[in-house]
Parts: structure tokens; C-alpha cells; sequence
């Protein structure tokens, strides 16, 4: 028998995984990304000659309920028709049953990488109101993303922002896109795993579904039920944590450890003004009833603090009202006092 | 300490003799029963669906299941176990062939595979742990000495996995687990590269696997420097030819890598996470 090397065995690990488009009107080139569900490749539509991303689930013998949730993924997607979300173009099944959809390919790099660049914080929420804007617009068509993390973001070469892997999104009308036989009701909350890895379970009353580092209490504990449009403005709040720290807000590993307590983003990070992190804490609030009913109303008051105007987040005392009014109207705070200067020196030396 | 208590179905029918029967010689034992295994066709790429595993076919009621079973584990784990021996306890070449036989009487005789639970841990490393508590054990007892009356009760071709020991031997300080998981995993894709070949063989699709050989079977650098069209001309094919060539190749040796994987794992879950980790996720 041929002794097989390291580096062999490696090929052929590649080999046996690599998905046969012959027969289709695309010709893989190579594999660009592991996900939760399968793998993402760069491909060529031989038909359009342009280049294609296709996602292909792993073995549905052995994960059919991650084949389901990129059926899901597909389906939700292709009615998700927005400039923030990637476009689908194409959905099939290969001969050895395993399913794939081809979308967009998209240049640029994952929020989390994007942002250990020497961005500042008014650039990072700017990115971040994009976000929002995104999963404002799925909510507005029904659809709860429930699993936002820095790692489905994507960055584009121009500064436009993405929102990706929609697989596990369900209709907010409390009813998954499409129901999967394999649903359980095996609650994982002793599960150790990555803080970025994701639960791949749909969703049955305790089990629990998204990242544990970004996931809102009510998912973590399996509450589906009170799963809702203000759990993806948890997870919005704990991605803007993230961009505003440069870490997640959980280091929980198991989902057990849900209620851990969250230092404020400001303790973190001295630069995050008391508004901002006001913001962030709202968002995250462990009680859906105390964080911002909307990724809209959540936009708007990032937005607010980026015009300099006072968040509905945040009491500001007389002093703090002030100096916010003055550092927003600085030239014309400055033109105001250089005109009562003149008035003085005026007044004393006439 | 291994909890080995006595099982007597397999007791009973415990002789060295019984033992030497499971010869391993892979392919003449894969041929014969390959009309066993689930059919996966020339064009046709579905997965086998096997429904029991060698580990869990150890606690078949039929002696002739057990024995076959019992045989295909040796057969997937006894190059993991002889390296292990040589590495971590540091066991000369004779003393590891030597424990490396006894531990499978030793293995046959107390039933050891049909004890494993699913669940507690996977089914490599339950066999690891009771080789290294069997060895432990034998090393306090001062009892090295050889089964059979010293005779070899397996046929196995312990040469070659010391050659392979000398000439691609692990860095001074490889970790031992790491390198029998390392060869677990060579070894699965070893015997499904044998099956792929004799599948090849069987529906007159030499070129086809002459062209897996050649391309996917060769080492980094010389599979660097080979393109399609390169192939395309040693073979006197088409470059299209070749894709589609090597494609079939690749779809029944990825058959055959789950088949190994599902016989040599205690059960689904089992199954799945290493189906995932060597057909999914790159580990790098």
C-alpha cells in the first residue's frame, strides 16, 4: 500500500470534500471560506462569464438539518432583495445529494478583521447604522436574522456593508421560513464551543440557536418563544460593543453561562463617550422590554449621536447638555466668543 | 486499568488459532466481501448506508459477523496501535509487534470492542486507552512475553509500519495522541485509496485511477508542477477527459472515506463529528 504523506492526505481531505459541478454551468476554482453550514467556493458561471460564489452544504447524510437551514438561508435571501444583503442567483443539488447556492461574489473582509484596522470609532459606527439599516429592512419583510455576530458582516472594497449567512433566520411571525424534520428538542446549553461557532439546531421551545458570545439571554436559554426583532438588536448591541472594544461581550464558551455579567463598553474602552455606551447597554439589556423595540429606533439614536444630538438613551445633565451643544456647534460657539471678545476688549479700552 | 470482564459468547470460542483466521492481508479480505457492502455503482455518487458499523457489529449475535467485524477493526487499527507502542512507551520493534498481537487476543479474549460505550468517548481513543492501561499493566506485571505459545497469531505487516516509522518517523516531540489520531486518519484513507483502486480495477477504469495516481496521489511538489493539460497528453485525453476522469475517481473515493470512517466509529454522533472534521472542516 502507497504510503500516503502529510501533505497528501491533506489534498486528498480537499479531494474527497470538493464538490462536482461537471454537468453545470460552473467550474469551481477554489474554496474561499468555511462557514457553520459547509463550505464557500469562488466559481465561474461558464454561461454569464462572471464570477460566482457557491455555497456547498456538507454531507446531508450526515447533516441534514444544516442542508435545511441553507434551503432556508436560500429562500429567505432570495425575498431579501436590498443592497446590504447578498443576492442569490441560483439554488441546486449536486449528484452526491449535497446542495449548493450560488450568489454574488463579494470582495472585501469581515467586520472583525475590517476593524483591527486603525478605523476610527465614528468610522466603525457609521459601518455599524449600515447594519442596522440592513436588519431594519428584514424586519420590515418579516425576517429575524438570530444570529448577528462581526463574523457574517462583510466589508466591501467601496465601504458597503453586507450582512451574510441568513440560515438560521426565521419569519417573526414566529414560524421558521421552512420547518425541518430534524428538529429537536434538545436544549445544548452544556455544549462547550467556539465563541464564534454556531449552533446549527432549528429552532424547537429550548433549544437554543445562534453564537453564545453575541446571543441574547432569551436565545441562549431556548426561549423561542420570546424570540423576536429586539433579539437581533441584542445582537446589534453586542456587535457595536464589539466595534466599540474590539471584543465580544460574552467570553461565554457554554450556553449555560447566560447570564454573565457584561462590563460596560466604556470600562472596556476609556475613548467610548457615556451616550455611546449608553446606547450599546440599552441594546444589550438582558430584558426585551428595556432595549430598543427596533434596529431602526437603535439606528437612529447611533445616528443621533453621530450629528452630535442627545441619544434617548442617556439622561445628560445640564453640564454634559452643554458641552455636547457646544462641541456639535463649535464654529459657531467659536465666533459667538471671539465676538463677546472683542465686545470686552472693546468695552475696557474705550 | 481496562474494565474487561468476560464475555462468554466470545470466550468460549477463544482459541489462537481462531485468532490467526482474521488475517488482515486487506485486499483479498476487502474483495471477498465487498458484495456486502452497500453497492455504490459506477455513475452513481449516494452514500452508503450502512447500517451497523464494524465496533458495533463486535456484539452481533452471529459468531461470523463478530468475527468479520472483529477483523476489519484489526485491520483499521493495528498500524495506530504498533506506532503508538513505538512512540509513547518507547517499546523496541519486537517488544511493540509483539504487544501490538497480544493486545488483540487480549482484546478478543475479554470482549474489549463489544464493551465500548457510545457516548463516553469516541471509539479510537476507548481503544487507546485500554491499549496504553493493557501495556501499563504488563510493564508492572513483567510480563512482555508473547501470546501463542510465541508464535505471530496475526498476520501483519509490521515491516512496513517501521519503515514508515524510519523514513517518515514524527519530530522528537510530536505528541503521541496526536500521532495515533494522525494515523488513524491515514490509515482510513489508505484502505479507501486500496478499495477506490479495486473499485477502478473491477469496472475497467484503470486510466481513471492511473490519473488519481498520478495527480492526487503524489506528493506536493510533483502535483505543483502537473496541470490538466499536462496529464491530458500523457494520457492521450482530453483535458475535459481528465476532469471528468478524476471526478469519478473522487466521488467513489469519497464514498469509500465515509465507508471507513462509519466502520471504524462507535456509532452516529461518532460518525458525523469525524465525517465533519475529515471531510468538512480543514484542519490545519
Amino acid at each position: 500500500m502507497k504510503w500516503l504523506d502529510d501533505t497528501t492526505l491533506e489534498h486528498l481531505r480537499e479531494v474527497a470534500d470538493w464538490p462536482d459541478f461537471s454537468g453545470t454551468r460552473y467550474k469551481v476554482l477554489e474554496a474561499i471560506g468555511q462557514g457553520g453550514m459547509g463550505t464557500v467556493y469562488r466559481a465561474e458561471d461558464r454561461e454569464l462569464n462572471r464570477e460566482v460564489a457557491i455555497k456547498v452544504v456538507r454531507d446531508p447524510e450526515f447533516d441534514a438539518d444544516v442542508a435545511q437551514r441553507m434551503l432556508n438561508e436560500a429562500r429567505i435571501v432570495a425575498q431579501l432583495e436590498h443592497p446590504g444583503i447578498v443576492p442569490v442567483h441560483d439554488v441546486g443539488t449536486l449528484d452526491d445529494r449535497r446542495i449548493y447556492y450560488v450568489m454574488k461574489l463579494v470582495r472585501g473582509r469581515r467586520l472583525d478583521a475590517f476593524v483591527t484596522d486603525n478605523t476610527t470609532i465614528g468610522a466603525r459606527l457609521r459601518l455599524f447604522e449600515r447594519i442596522c439599516e440592513t436588519v431594519a429592512f428584514a424586519h420590515a419583510q418579516g425576517v429575524i436574522h438570530r444570529d448577528l455576530k462581526p463574523q457574517n458582516v462583510m466589508v466591501g472594497s467601496f465601504g458597503e456593508v453586507l450582512v451574510l449567512d441568513w440560515g438560521v433566520a426565521r419569519s417573526s411571525a414566529r414560524q421558521p421560513i421552512a420547518s425541518t424534520p430534524h428538529e429537536t428538542n434538545k436544549t445544548r446549553t452544556g455544549t462547550p464551543m467556539n465563541e464564534n461557532e454556531t449552533l446549527t439546531r432549528m429552532t424547537a421551545m429550548g433549544t437554543t440557536i445562534g453564537t453564545p458570545a453575541y446571543m441574547p439571554p432569551e436565545q441562549a436559554l431556548g426561549h423561542i418563544d420570546r424570540i423576536d426583532e429586539r433579539s437581533d438588536v441584542y445582537a446589534l448591541g453586542a456587535m457595536l460593543y464589539f466595534l466599540l472594544t474590539g471584543r465580544a461581550p460574552h467570553s461565554r464558551k457554554h450556553l449555560a453561562d447566560a447570564g454573565d455579567d457584561i462590563p460596560p463598553p466604556r470600562k472596556v474602552n476609556r475613548r467610548v463617550s457615556k451616550q455611546i455606551n449608553a446606547v450599546c447597554m440599552k441594546a444589550m439589556h438582558a430584558d426585551p422590554e428595556h432595549r430598543y423595540d427596533s434596529a431602526e429606533s437603535l439606528r437612529t439614536d447611533v445616528a443621533r449621536f453621530l450629528g452630535g444630538d442627545a441619544v434617548n438613551a442617556y439622561r445628560e445633565r445640564p453640564i454634559e447638555r452643554l458641552a455636547r451643544i457646544v462641541s456639535k456647534n463649535k464654529a459657531i460657539v467659536a465666533m459667538v466668543a471671539a465676538y463677546l471678545l472683542m465686545r470686552i476688549l472693546l468695552i475696557i479700552f474705550s | 486499568m481496562t474494565q474487561c470482564t468476560l464475555n462468554e459468547p466470545l470466550k468460549k470460542r477463544v482459541t489462537h488459532d481462531k485468532i490467526k483466521s482474521y488475517r488482515t492481508a486487506p485486499t483479498a479480505r476487502r474483495r471477498q466481501t465487498m458484495h456486502e457492502d452497500t453497492q455504490l455503482g459506477g455513475g452513481d455518487s449516494r452514500f452508503p448506508q450502512t447500517a451497523h458499523t464494524a465496533v458495533l457489529n463486535t456484539r452481533s449475535q452471529d459468531a461470523g459477523v463478530r468475527e468479520r467485524a472483529f477483523g476489519r477493526l484489526v485491520q483499521g487499527y493495528w498500524k495506530p496501535i504498533y506506532k503508538h507502542l513505538r512512540i509513547k512507551w518507547r517499546l523496541s520493534n519486537e517488544q511493540a509487534k509483539d504487544s501490538t498481537q497480544a493486545f488483540f487476543a487480549h482484546v478478543l479474549e475479554k470482549g474489549v470492542f463489544a464493551k465500548y460505550e457510545p457516548g463516553k468517548a469516541a471509539f479510537r481513543t476507548y481503544v487507546r486507552m485500554c491499549l496504553d492501561a493493557f501495556v501499563s499493566n504488563e510493564l508492572k506485571a513483567g510480563r512482555r512475553q508473547k501470546r501463542g505459545g510465541g508464535r505471530a497469531v496475526l498476520s501483519l505487516e509490521f515491516d512496513a509500519a517501521e519503515d514508515e516509522l524510519i523514513r517518515y518517523g514524527p519530530q522528537p516531540a510530536t505528541d503521541p495522541a496526536a500521532l495515533y489520531e494522525k494515523e488513524w486518519i491515514r490509515t482510513i484513507f489508505s484502505a479507501a485509496v486500496e478499495r477506490t483502486q479495486a473499485r477502478m480495477t473491477t469496472e475497467d477504469k484503470t486510466v481513471h485511477f492511473a490519473l488519481f495516481e498520478r495527480y492526487d496521489l503524489a506528493d506536493e511538489q510533483t502535483r505543483k508542477s502537473l496541470t490538466y493539460d499536462q496529464l491530458a497528453k500523457d494520457f492521450d485525453l482530453s483535458t475535459s477527459q481528465v476532469t471528468n476522469h478524476l471526478a469519478a475517481v473522487r466521488r467513489v473515493f469519497r464514498a469509500f472515506v465515509l465507508e471507513e470512517i462509519r466502520d471504524m466509529t462507535g456509532g452516529e454522533a461518532e460518525f458525523e463529528s469525524d465525517a465533519r472534521r475529515l471531510l468538512g472542516v480543514r484542519v490545519s
